[in-house]
């Protein structure tokens, strides 16, 4: 047990962070060397002030009409976002590692508030995944990777609040935590999870081209 | 042409012959080689990012008219578009059925306008207009393609414009138009092959084929303006495009050529383009980079734009105000294309007494329906379009309960969808094109 714990805490997680940061920088470098190659569009028209300007649109909870028109699902997806990223980067238990291991640290959440946030994170995927059950033309859309990631997601939330709350068997809770939240690191990159790097990418040649080609509003 | 009428419980099926001659033709290896070519070659970052950055989160349904209209129908969500299309292209490696190629040559062609809404609703801006047409190119390249449509891409090849129009035939409707309002204007005269003029007027094929009095009215504008123009009697008049909507980007490179290129032998000073949405898309942000230039080699003004500039220096006076209430409807390819929306109030606010906004308006106003190429793939789809955009009718009535009495639409594939979609759900309505107003009131 405590042979796997050691493995967790090193190696894996050494692994993890490499394979999380380096697979960003290669997918990025990837498909901004491609974009290059097939997309002149792309660099030719990118327009910093359009772009900056329908981030902001989009990163703003209500920003837009199509974040309005469905009121529910944005404060979800907001609030969802919001604690998915604040918990694992700000959770006292996760400082303390990094002051351990390279005498680092920053500010943190109070326990109470870390465990609400990480309620929250779990009750948004309960509604994510119902709602992909329920809506038919999100229930049509969804394929197995949709509901993966879901998974894939809850997993290190779950038996995280289950060793923060030090319920029975805490001990294989935080190791599992460790294992499935260094396995989510390591997939990001790889799966749909990559939305979260381009989304800026998307969002900056849209920005572009509606704010400098056309004049026009996107959000 | 119309094999089967679409059956009740809206079960896909292919209405185009075109569509399974052209299918009949082709083995999987020969689908596979071509789909897996254009991925290969064609299929670049926006390609990718798009694929897989969808999360399938159902945002852009609410956006799309097709979706709203036929009872949030989960197959016309845009996602789900770009899903039962380029996602089986992509999860299969190109080893699609006909029968796959075949839907997807309908969805892509006549389920979706390309009117780029979805893009302003979905969270990531993925733009499904894009990745329509790729499977629109694809379809072209595989020789799938409706009927219609491709019929009006070959009268692009042979002719450089939309209709067949020979160059006689042109030329004769120039001076019947001219020889008529003479009876109006005396000293009118619609200048050809003039060079070194300050505009360079351009149509689309349709205006010469049926809607000749949209160029008396034109003329008349220009000469009461005191405008130097000029049209030319060459191949090059035509500005509308639909090989871009066909995947033929080979030919909108060409056709773009030929009508820049006319203008510049003429040295004109700038191209102004009659009401048409789709041409101006093709000659502002489409046609011009095919052809390398990041934007038109010589300006290109839309009509809109151009009787604003006209209302505010003066050139063009309001005699009378037009009396009925109005609406506005927003083309997409004008005001999502260009953001003309503004400069199409101010018009239509100087040339008429009252003004009512249709809801939703400006960038988020619904297509017609008709965009996009499909009013162009023709009667077995007219049934299928005006049921999909029973939004629209509910937006018309609502402004027509507001007391609007006309919809004014300064763009020709607007006219056509909205023409059918008034008849078919039986709106007190009448259509007009922004030049009809203006000629109406205008001090001629």
């Amino acid at each position: 047990m405590y042979d796997i714990y050691a493995l967790a805490r090193g190696p894996l997680a050494w692994g993890a962070f490499i394979v999380f940061f380096g697979g960003i920088i290669y997918r990025l470098a990837a498909i901004l060397l491609e974009a290059r190659k097939k997309d002149h569009v792309v660099y030719a028209y990118f327009s910093p002030y359009y772009a900056m300007r329908s981030m902001l649109h989009w990163i703003v909870p209500f920003g837009s009409r199509s974040m309005r028109q469905q009121p529910i699902l944005t404060t979800v997806t907001f609030a969802f976002h919001i604690c998915l990223i604040g918990v694992p980067l700000f959770l006292f238990a996760h400082i303390i590692l990094f002051k351990e291991s390279f005498d680092i640290s920053w500010w943190t959440l109070s326990g109470m508030a870390a465990q609400v946030m990480t309620v929250i994170v779990l009750l948004s995927c309960v509604y994510f995944f119902v709602r992909r059950i329920v809506q038919p033309d999100v229930r049509y859309l969804s394929s197995t990777a949709d509901y993966l990631i879901l998974l894939l997601v809850v997993l290190p939330f779950a038996t995280g609040f289950w060793a923060a709350r030090g319920w029975a068997g805490f001990e294989i809770a935080t190791l599992l935590h460790m294992l499935s939240g260094e396995l989510l690191l390591a997939l990001i990159p790889f799966t749909k999870l990559s939305h979260m790097f381009f989304f800026p990418l998307t969002r900056i040649y849209a920005g572009s081209e509606f704010g400098a080609v056309r004049n026009a509003k996107d959000w | 042409m119309a094999t089967t009428e679409p059956k009740a419980n809206d079960e896909p099926i292919v209405l185009d012959d075109a569509i399974i001659e052209g299918a009949e033709k082709l083995s999987e290896e020969d689908i596979a080689q071509v789909i897996n070519d254009m991925i290969r070659t064609e299929g670049g970052a926006r390609f990718k990012a798009y694929l897989n950055t969808c999360m399938s989160c159902g945002y852009c349904s609410g956006a799309c008219h097709y979706y709203l209209s036929r009872d949030k129908e989960p197959r016309l969500a845009p996602a789900a578009k770009v899903k039962q299309t380029l996602g089986e292209f992509v999860r299969k490696k190109g080893r699609v059925s006909r029968e796959t190629l075949m839907r997807s040559c309908e969805i892509a062609f006549t389920d979706c306008n390309l009117c780029r809404r979805c893009m302003m609703y979905c969270p990531f801006g993925i733009d499904v207009a894009f990745l329509m047409l790729f499977v629109r190119r694809v379809c072209h390249k595989l020789g799938v393609v409706p009927r219609y449509i491709q019929d009006t891409a070959h009268s692009h090849s042979a002719t450089m414009n939309q209709m067949w129009v020979q160059e006689d035939e042109w030329i004769d409707t120039l001076q019947w138009q001219e020889d008529e309002a003479r009876d109006e204007i005396p000293d009118l005269r619609i200048p050809l092959e003039k060079e070194g003029a300050d505009v360079y007027y351009s149509v689309i094929g349709p205006e010469p084929k049926f809607r000749a009095q949209l160029i008396y009215q034109a003329a008349v504008l220009m000469h009461a303006a005191g405008i130097d123009w000029t049209m030319t009697e060459f191949p090059g008049w035509d500005n509308s495009d639909m090989c871009m909507y066909t995947g033929d980007i080979e030919m909108t490179a060409r056709l773009k050529k030929v009508h820049f290129e006319s203008a510049l032998r003429l040295r004109s000073k700038r191209i102004v383009m009659g009401e048409c949405g789709h041409a101006f898309r093709s000659v502002y942000d489409v046609g011009n980079r095919f052809l390398g230039w990041k934007m038109p080699p010589i300006e290109v003004v839309h009509a809109v734009a151009f009787y604003d500039e006209l209302l505010a220096e003066g050139r063009l006076k309001i005699a009378r105000k037009f009396e009925r209430p109005v609406t506005f409807h927003d083309p997409c390819n004008i005001v999502r294309g260009q953001g003309l929306h503004e400069k199409a109030r101010s018009v239509v606010r100087q040339s008429c007494e009252t003004f009512i906004e249709m809801e939703p308006n400006r960038e988020h106003n619904f297509c017609c329906c008709a965009g996009g190429g499909v009013i162009n793939c023709g009667p077995p789809y007219k049934n299928k379009r005006v049921k999909s955009n029973r939004v629209k009718a509910e937006q018309l009535m609502a402004a027509r309960e507001k007391g609007a009495e006309v919809v004014i639409a300064p763009c020709h594939n607007c006219h056509g969808g909205l023409e059918d979609i008034i008849h078919h759900y039986k709106i007190d309505i009448e259509i007009k094109f922004l030049i009809d107003i203006l000629f109406e009131c205008m001090e001629k």
